[in-house]
């Protein structure tokens, strides 16, 4: 992979606490490894001065333990969560001038809408569980302005296509389907507006191995088809082995080691990471 | 003991805060000002928010009139009628014409309503996203940032399942290209009145606490997809068995014996307007 373009998603020093911080929390959490809370204040630091770039077409995976601060990270690019601090440009919007943390309520949602698809281990936090599938692929529609029904059922009906969700199943609600279904009409809804950017939050975890291969060959077919950048979130080696290019491995808010996926899983240098590989069954 | 009300049951501190309620309603057209709903003799839910305005607004020159879904006659319109005369003395009419305040429980008058009234409708649910956002935290940044995806997603809903929008009330309206609002639950047939009518607007949610107006001469539009264009129920062929109107909004009535269907204005006032003048009436 060529990476002679500029990145499409540049993120400095994001940072991310819940709590208010007190005086010790910045000697007492700087390069502390051991933990990501400060115990004077117990104010957690689930993301510190993490940076990364992503590059167009590209699968950047982030690695870690339970706690490690890895969905934070996400959440915040997707503005579930407001960051504490730090910048993030994306080349797709305003080309890259504006740090996205600092644009209004209304624009970041334009950047969620165009910009971004977000796949969640929880298809309850994207889906209408009571509402029709393809109204859930159209809501995303709808939000980026369209206005044709005709327009948004057939673009619905070409994504369950993509993803495989049999016709007869397309007027059902989600919530009478089978999680890997649910799985594929999450990231139905989160391609529906070819964003350049796909978020994926440990979208397989929870589904049987069977269904797992399936919403991976999914997935990495879909970037092969349309040329997404995507950032994937897991704690399965398996997983990040399988289709990220470059990995990022965290532990209690802090990147430790990044890498080729390749390098990292061969040659780990951390000493976090060799156990995390080691441990690798 | 011998008690007597304030004129228009409140005190004058609690019509006060009203009005100035009302006021910003007016200065933000189709936004929903939350207000300190008062306790009343009736329960929450039975006309609070709207009694609360018409108590309120009501001078000593005005003329009442109450509609409870088109009829003048039901007993919550006959209740609040008797109250708001109890406590204010002031006249009442069934005449749409002669009335400067009329309350309405879902309906909008079939009589062009002019300039110099006020409607004000009764609302159980004023917020328009409240089916697809249960919180209120949300739906008030929803409508500060104008993301009304929500609204347009219900009709969406009834399109894939039903084939076309099937509000038969309370179809949201976008109000001066800002707020989506509940129009009340009156019917479709009625949104295209509220359009730059003549008549100020004011709705009124007694037990969700929110006031929230149309002033006179505003853009009202229903919201619609390009391929499934707004429209009201089709009331051709249909005609008052009574008066003889057409083109109205009727009452779907079934004879008991043979189980034939005929229809009767909604209306009860301008059919009985119609009756009156006799040269309608063959």
């Amino acid at each position: 992979m060529t990476h002679f373009e500029e990145p499409i998603l540049k993120v400095r020093e994001l940072s991310k606490k819940f709590g208010d911080g007190c005086d010790s929390c910045n000697s007492l959490i700087e390069g502390s490894l051991d933990r990501n809370y400060c115990p004077v204040c117990g104010t957690i630091h689930a993301c510190q001065k993490i940076s990364f770039d992503l590059y167009r077409g590209e699968i950047l995976g982030i690695v870690g333990e339970s706690g490690s601060g890895k969905s934070t990270l996400v959440r915040c690019l997707y503005f579930d969560q407001e960051a504490t601090a730090g910048n993030a440009y994306i080349k797709d919007y305003s080309d890259g001038q504006e740090n996205i943390f600092s644009v209004t309520s209304q624009k970041k949602r334009y950047i969620r809408d165009h910009i971004f698809g977000m796949v969640y281990q929880n298809p309850y936090l994207s889906l209408k569980m009571r509402f029709t599938s393809l109204s859930n692929v159209a809501e995303k529609l709808i939000a980026a302005g369209n206005r044709n029904v005709g327009k948004m059922l057939d673009r619905g009906h070409q994504l369950f296509d993509h993803v495989n969700l049999e016709g007869f199943r397309r007027k059902d609600a989600p919530a009478t389907f089978s999680g890997g279904m649910q799985q594929r009409v999450q990231i139905a809804k989160a391609l529906s507006n070819n964003p350049p950017i796909l978020l994926l939050d440990e979208v397989t975890t929870g589904l049987d191995l069977s269904v797992q291969a399936n919403v991976l060959d999914l997935i990495k077919e879909l970037q092969r088809e349309l040329e997404i950048s995507m950032i994937v979130v897991s704690h399965d080696l398996s997983v990040i082995r399988m289709l990220a290019d470059r990995t990022i491995v965290m532990l209690n808010g802090k990147v430790i080691e990044h890498g080729l996926t390749d390098q990292i899983l061969e040659d780990p240098q951390h000493p976090y990471t060799q156990q995390l590989v080691h441990s690798l069954l | 003991m011998n008690y007597e009300y304030n004129f228009g049951f409140f005190d004058e501190g609690s019509k006060r805060e009203i009005r100035r309620t009302i006021l910003k309603a007016i200065a933000i057209p189709g936004y929903q000002v939350p207000f300190a709903s008062r306790e009343m003799p009736i329960a929450r839910g039975w006309g609070t928010g709207g009694l609360q305005i018409t108590l309120s607004l009501a001078g000593k020159g005005d003329v009442l009139k109450v509609i409870d879904q088109g009829s003048d006659e039901s007993v919550n319109a006959v209740n609040i009628k008797k109250l708001v005369n109890k406590t204010t003395g002031i006249l009442e009419t069934i005449d749409t014409e002669a009335a400067t305040l009329i309350q309405s429980r879902h309906r909008i008058p079939e009589k062009y309503l002019k300039n110099g009234q006020i409607l004000v409708l009764q609302v159980p649910m004023p917020e328009p996203l409240r089916r697809v956002e249960s919180s209120e935290y949300k739906t008030k940044r929803l409508h500060a940032d104008a993301e009304y995806s929500g609204a347009w997603l219900m009709l969406f809903e009834q399109i894939v399942k039903y084939g076309s929008m099937t509000t038969g009330a309370a179809h949201p309206v976008f109000v001066h290209d800002r707020y989506v609002m509940a129009p009340s639950p009156i019917p479709k047939y009625d949104n295209p009145k509220m359009n730059h009518s003549e008549a100020l607007i004011l709705l009124g949610a007694g037990r969700e606490k929110k006031i929230y107006a149309v002033p006179p001469y505003t853009k009202v539009v229903s919201l619609a997809f390009e391929d499934h264009p707004f429209e009201v129920e089709n009331v051709e062929g249909r005609k008052c068995h009574l008066c003889g109107a057409t083109g109205i909004f009727f009452d779907e009535l079934e004879d008991d014996e043979t189980g034939e269907v005929y229809y009767q204005c909604n209306d009860s006032s301008y059919c009985l307007s119609r009756l009156n003048s006799d040269k309608e009436v063959q």
